[in-house]
């Protein structure tokens, strides 16, 4: 996604990247980030929290009057209600990040991809 | 608690999962910038999400991919009822939370109403989604350019991208 607002940029249309990945985002480097320390799946605000997300969203498009410059990273003051524990558990032996079911799902895709690609298909 | 470093925290989790390379992430030293060329009061704005977006409405509900198609860019407009719309991607934290809530990574009902209030000039009627190309050179070569063309075609001035 980070590529795609780069692209966008470079002919000429402002972009904003909303997203709760920080490190991932800063080092393709875009020129506008919204940042949620929030888990993976809700950059956007926690579910069912609607004046939430309009704040974040809100901030968000701020951010494209503000910027001045690229790699801009603003971050909203929202914290996750039901603690941080998740930190310390995401992508950790103990806690899985898939189940087995979706693994081999993703993998199914994977190698169906390579398959077309070497079709030509794609 | 400072934020999750998720590339060093996937490397490492990868390496214990039996990968032995560790994912290239895409990583530049130069980052392009354009200014907005009128008040975002006047701009149009395109959501754009990877969260392979999708809406229970459409007939053929497989990927692109399962088609054996190659286009990865794809259009949903924007006025479509909130209950028509779900993401079916797994790229997400299932063990803290839920997609369920379409808002917290397609905001569009949050955009219209900003739009509503007048802080943007209006939403574009289509929002673009962009399925995993698994090769950051289809996104850059070919996917991009296609959301760019879609972007102009529509009149877009601003963009709001969220990764999931």
């Amino acid at each position: 996604m980070s590529l795609v607002a780069r692209y966008l940029e470079e002919n000429g249309i402002p972009t904003v990247v909303v997203a709760g990945a920080r490190d991932i985002v800063e080092t393709c480097g875009v020129p506008r980030l919204l940042f949620t320390d929030f888990p993976l799946g809700n950059p956007c605000g926690e579910p069912g929290a609607e004046a939430q997300q309009r704040k974040i969203i809100a901030m968000a498009l701020d951010l494209l009057d503000s910027a001045t410059a690229p790699r801009t990273t603003v971050q909203t003051p929202f914290k996750w209600s039901k603690g941080e524990d998740w930190k310390a558990k995401v992508f950790t032996e103990e806690q899985p990040w898939q189940t087995e079911e979706v693994k081999n799902a993703w993998l199914e895709k994977k190698a169906l991809y390579r398959k077309l690609k070497e079709e030509g298909s794609l | 608690m400072s934020y999750v470093r998720y590339i060093d925290k996937t490397t490492a989790y990868y390496q214990t999962q039996g990968y032995d390379k560790p994912y290239q992430w895409a990583q530049f030293d130069d980052v392009p910038f354009a200014p907005l060329k009128k008040p975002l009061a006047e701009s149009r704005l395109a959501l754009i999400s990877t969260s392979e977006i999708a809406s229970r409405a459409w007939e053929d509900q497989r990927l692109p991919l399962e088609r054996g198609e190659a286009a990865n860019v794809y259009a949903v407009a924007t006025d479509m009822p909130l209950e028509d719309l779900y993401s079916r991607t797994h790229s997400y934290d299932m063990n803290a939370t839920t997609l369920d809530d379409v808002n917290t990574f397609f905001p569009v009902t949050r955009l219209r109403e900003l739009s509503e209030a007048g802080r943007i000039g209006a939403l574009s009627p289509r929002a673009f989604g962009v399925y995993n190309a698994y090769s950051q050179q289809k996104t850059t070569g070919t996917d991009a350019p296609e959301v760019l063309a879609r972007c102009r075609e529509d009149g877009v001035d601003i963009a709001l991208l969220v990764p999931v």
